[in-house]
């Protein structure tokens, strides 16, 4: 017979937190069984081997991998700057770091027309030097994208830099490291968790990525249309495709929280 | 000359200045003594070269480190000097092994190399079997010998140990204590230890210079130190009587003395602590309960403040310390006959 008294925190929670919190759940939950009941499963490769769909697929993991390159080569420098270096309206450039978080994507692909359009004030300059147009091209799917996503990455690497001890770097230059040294062998490994928890966000962000692609780089097939777009377009005129191929996006960002488990999370 | 000459000038705040000199030859090993906050640690950053001086100049074996004068500053990576840090600092991601050779791997030794080197020193300090370990899974000890075969393996000019026993809990810290002095010993060049605790400089020191908001009120032999401090401050700190002796049956056997102690437990060599107020001095022999009592004479009498302190020598060295007023009532003068007495609960007893 086990007849302890149970102990206060084992008790169960109270039914209006229960009830509340099963809504709360339900709403995350409700579109997916919608989306689930859907699906056309005996079409489904049929679906998605269609050519519309291949493209989108393919020129969606092209642009989301780029921005996630770009992000990481041009966004760890700048995390670095903004956690290291004293500069004067280091808070404005936070700020204008961490905008696009916040801004409406429409925007900021409006945002981008107006400055890399063929008429912009440097699209126009970098046209005529270099003959390069961005809006309607892949190139200005990756930019758009980039502007959209990066700020994950350079929030997430700027605060574990931030809460890096410093003297670690300090013993590793006692050591005889230089400063390339001290960057390789230990600031990034020690903030690798966060490093690769930025990356993969940006990488998941880039994926989803529509607002800011649609009005920049505009809905080609093959050209400038992703996944998102995709869907979207199916949506008018093919809902079976719209359906699988949010499948297939559901699939990926749950295979990507699973990949990052607690321990990325707790790196955030 | 060899060895270390420092001249350290850096201001840290408005309010806060390090101002010190020091001068440490090969094989000797300094401690440089004093609260938190006093400025021991800006110290090692400036010798280690994490912090460049304001003023003055530091070289090490005649070249020199750092003279913002002459506009010379030698980066860190480039000057030899093992630093064991406060907390170690072992890199998180590496293994034992990989940490200790991480100072051959910066300066450009092979990888296979490196780790047979680095074998060798895991070996020397008692680590064999943790080479794979992750720091994380060792204990404050282990962790301790790693700190120092990690700064000892890229051969360093100087050696600095930043409260290298503080982590450590007390009965660890008694054990490593002996095998750091050990291990100082057998490094050849220059040794500066940091720490907050007397007794850690008594025990491994040749010379003790003590700081006190960035400079240095004090320097000597820890003798010098303890039995003339110059200050109330050093009298505070370091002013205690340390007696080394053989403890056994509740009696520690010192040269020309027993004292009593209260536990009977402890066997072996051990350095006995007394506080100069728990001595006390009486002009006729005094009854009651304390074990600890003989007649002796006043050597030396020192006013600091409304303290004084006595120096008796015969049969045992020790200083007592008393009230201005107890001096002037007992009509105390140097010379003077007197009793003292200790109560045995007032000796504290360390193993060495």
């Amino acid at each position: 017979m086990n007849d302890k008294p149970r102990r206060r925190s084992e008790r169960r929670p109270a039914p209006v937190l229960v009830t509340l919190g099963g809504l709360g759940l339900l709403i995350f939950v409700v579109p997916l069984l919608g989306l689930l009941a859907r699906i056309p499963w005996t079409r489904l490769p049929e679906l998605l081997s269609g050519e519309v769909v291949t493209d989108a697929l393919r020129l969606s993991l092209v642009t989301s991998l780029a921005a996630t390159s770009i992000a990481a080569m041009l966004g760890v420098p700048l995390a670095w700057l903004l956690a290291r270096a004293d500069f004067p309206g280091r808070a404005i450039v936070r700020g204008l770091v961490t905008l696009p978080l916040v801004l409406p994507p429409v925007v900021g692909g409006a945002a981008l027309l107006f400055a890399l359009g063929r008429r912009g004030v440097v699209g126009e300059p970098l046209n005529q030097a270099t003959g390069l147009v961005l809006p309607f091209s892949t190139l200005g799917v990756v930019v758009a994208t980039t502007f959209v996503a990066m700020p994950f990455l350079v929030i997430t690497v700027e605060g574990a830099l931030r809460n890096l001890d410093q003297r670690y770097e300090g013993a590793a230059a006692t050591l005889g490291a230089g400063r390339w040294t001290v960057l390789r062998r230990v600031t990034l490994p020690m903030i690798a968790p966060s490093l690769v928890a930025g990356l993969v966000l940006t990488w998941a962000r880039a994926l989803g990525e529509f607002g800011a692609t649609i009005t920049f780089a505009g809905n080609l097939q093959g050209r400038t249309q992703t996944l998102p777009l995709a869907v979207f377009v199916a949506l008018e005129s093919d809902r079976d495709t719209a359906v699988a191929v949010s499948l297939v996006m559901v699939v990926v960002s749950l295979v990507v929280l699973v990949a990052l488990r607690d321990r990325w999370w707790k790196a955030l | 000359m060899r060895g270390l000459e420092a001249v350290i000038q850096v201001r840290r705040s408005a309010s806060f200045q390090l101002d010190l000199s020091l001068q440490i030859t090969p094989g000797k090993t300094f401690a440089l003594l004093g609260p938190n906050g006093s400025g021991k640690s800006t110290t090692v950053s400036v010798l280690a070269g994490l912090l460049a001086l304001d003023h003055g100049r530091i070289s090490l074996d005649g070249t020199t480190l750092d003279d913002p004068d002459r506009g010379v500053f030698v980066p860190p990576e480039v000057r030899r000097i093992g630093v064991v840090f406060q907390d170690y600092l072992l890199f998180p991601h590496l293994s034992v092994i990989e940490n200790v050779a991480f100072g051959l791997r910066s300066r450009q030794v092979g990888h296979a190399g490196s780790l047979a080197r680095a074998a060798g020193w895991i070996e020397r300090l008692g680590l064999t079997g943790f080479s794979d370990r992750k720091p994380a899974s060792l204990s404050g000890g282990q962790a301790q010998r790693v700190a120092l075969a990690r700064a000892l393996i890229i051969e360093p000019e100087l050696l600095l140990l930043d409260e290298p026993l503080s982590a450590l809990d007390v009965t660890t810290r008694i054990e490593l204590r002996r095998h750091l002095a050990e291990h100082l010993e057998s490094f050849a060049g220059p040794r500066l230890v940091i720490t907050h605790d007397p007794t850690e400089a008594f025990l491994l020191a040749d010379e003790i210079h003590i700081i006190e908001n960035g400079r240095i009120v004090q320097a000597g032999t820890p003798d010098d130190i303890r039995l003339r401090p110059r200050t109330r401050y050093v009298a505070d700190l370091a002013g205690s009587n340390l007696v080394r002796g053989v403890a056994g049956g509740g009696v520690i056997e010192t040269t020309g003395h027993s004292l009593h102690i209260a536990d009977r437990s402890v066997e072996g060599p051990v350095l006995a602590t007394i506080r100069p107020s728990a001595i006390t001095v009486h002009l006729r022999e005094p009854e009651g309960s304390p074990r600890n009592t003989w007649k002796t004479s006043i050597d030396l009498i020192e006013h600091l403040g409304d303290r004084v302190r006595l120096r008796i020598t015969a049969p045992l060295p020790l200083t007592a310390e008393i009230t201005e007023l107890a001096t002037r009532s007992l009509e105390l003068t140097e010379g003077a006959h007197v009793w003292v007495s200790i109560k045995a609960t007032e000796i504290g007893v360390e193993p060495v």
